[in-house]
């Protein structure tokens, strides 16, 4: 297995800006990501994070200004920046087969990608599931398995949207858990989220987005306890931004 | 009512009989169609697949070529294919002209348009779904092509079926590049020709029943295999 490519961070963007269909979806954001362990893109519903992470990913190219990571542009990043999207696709074949085809894509010789499964799948407690249909699993066990499928690959960065949205608690909580044995490995975490709670629980940096602008970028203690823009003191007073 | 009475009788008194010439006959219908199944199911699903997935200006111009030969009448193309294969053809010197070889050409080429434009269909709107999250696993959109394939593998059956099913039951193609010469190239449906013409009409329904009995027989595995896969894997 590759070193994590250390020389990625931060991604730098410059300026991005995205319409669609005549509307300014995102303006003028600018800014450094993946410099702690865990940044957290926080905001209410349509604030554009899921865009912005989506633009991060290369998945869509800005229609102003542009991200880099490191020398490399979005479109270089093969398999160093994993994405797991709010509702992630599972194949139609074994847990245990899913991740053993990220693993072939990450170029990881077949004797040693059971080890590599197994270990992905223990990472977020499905190891009990190898076996198992992963259209079969619940919602929040399909994140799971979608974050230690990207994970199984060894990206520098993972990017998570909205990775416990309509979850219950207990699935939050494996969910959460999950993260954080990523995060531990040293895959640094930038999620996006509209719940205060776990941006709370798990950011060590705040990017405060609101109506597709970035209002603030702060130290997670920072922002929640002396919020710097009058809308996310709001947010973090618990009242509902429109 | 006799006359069809009869057939059945027949048809019950060649499945009991197993009369050789027609175990040959079946035999030989079955092993030319799933022969020319495998070879334009080999090709069709790589092109549906990449039709599916490429990008170009004028794209539409193929798929719509594709779906409109999903009609192309046997008769046609087994024209076309005599007139490849005859003496004086281009491809006249293989000899291959009234042999089951020259069969399997000619319903490979009516079933490959069949299984190509069902294959497009599925695997494009399969793309729709996954496109995304594959190549955020870092897959470009030819390592997608064999993974999506197998991803619509329970829909893509129903296709290689369809394609099954017009390729045993056609006889105006392989009547032409075949000649329905007996113990040669005699299949179920020339074999029912020749038999109506002669006025044996119930030897004529008898082989129609064991036709569509096996049509019905090998769907059903099929789709059993299917339901099996579904079920384990999920929809």
């Amino acid at each position: 297995m590759k070193a994590r490519d250390d020389t990625l961070f931060p991604a730098v963007l410059e300026d991005v800006g995205f319409a669609a269909g005549g509307q300014q979806l995102l303006t003028g954001i600018t800014a450094r990501l993946g410099r702690v362990p865990v940044t957290v893109l926080l905001g209410p519903n349509g604030a554009g994070k899921t865009l912005l992470l989506r633009i991060c990913r290369g998945l869509l190219t800005p229609t102003r200004g542009s991200v880099r990571w490191g020398s490399a542009g979005t479109g270089q990043l093969g398999v160093r920046v994993g994405y797991v999207p709010q509702h992630p696709v599972m194949l139609r074949r074994s847990v245990e087969a899913n991740v053993n085809w990220a693993l072939a894509l990450a170029g990881v010789p077949r004797q040693h990608r059971g080890e590599a499964a197994r270990n992905a799948l223990a990472a977020v407690r499905l190891e009990g599931f190898a076996r198992v249909g992963a259209r079969r699993l619940s919602g929040g066990e399909r994140q799971r398995l979608a974050i230690a499928r990207a994970w199984s690959q060894r990206p520098a960065a993972l990017l998570l949207d909205e990775p416990a949205a309509h979850l219950d608690p207990a699935a939050t909580i494996s969910i959460e858990e999950a993260i954080e044995a990523v995060r531990d490995t040293g895959t640094r975490i930038i999620l996006c989220t509209h719940d205060l709670n776990q941006a709370r629980r798990l950011a060590d940096e705040v990017v405060f987005m609101h109506n597709g602008r970035l209002l603030e970028q702060t130290s997670g203690s920072v922002f929640f306890e002396r919020p710097q823009s009058e809308e996310a003191a709001r947010f973090v007073a618990g009242e509902l931004l429109v | 009512m006799g006359e069809f009475t009869r057939a059945f009788v027949e048809a019950g008194n060649l499945l009991v009989t197993l009369d050789p010439d027609i175990l040959g006959i079946v035999g030989l219908s079955l092993r030319i169609s799933l022969t020319a199944v495998l070879i334009g199911t080999l090709i069709a699903l790589p092109l549906g697949a990449a039709l599916a997935l490429a990008r170009f200006p004028g794209r539409g111009i193929p798929i719509t070529i594709l779906n409109a030969f999903m009609g192309l009448p046997p008769v046609v193309v087994g024209l076309a294919v005599y007139l490849f294969l005859s003496r004086a053809g281009p491809l006249g010197e293989f000899g291959l002209l009234f042999t089951p070889g020259a069969m399997v050409i000619a319903q490979a080429i009516l079933v490959l348009p069949l299984i190509a434009a069902l294959t497009r269909q599925t695997i494009e709107d399969l793309a729709a779904e996954y496109r995304e999250d594959l190549a955020a696993l870092g897959a470009s959109r030819l390592r997608m092509l064999p993974t999506l394939l197998w991803e619509g593998r329970f829909s893509l059956t129903t296709g290689v079926l369809a394609g099954f099913g017009r390729a045993i039951a056609e006889v105006g193609a392989v009547i032409i590049v075949g000649g329905n010469i007996d113990g040669v190239t005699r299949v179920m449906t020339t074999a029912i020709t020749l038999e109506t013409s002669k006025g044996n009409l119930g030897m004529a329904l008898g082989l129609g029943i064991i036709l569509i009995g096996l049509t019905v027989g090998i769907n059903a595995v099929a789709m059993a295999v299917t339901r099996f896969g579904r079920a384990r894997y999920g929809v």
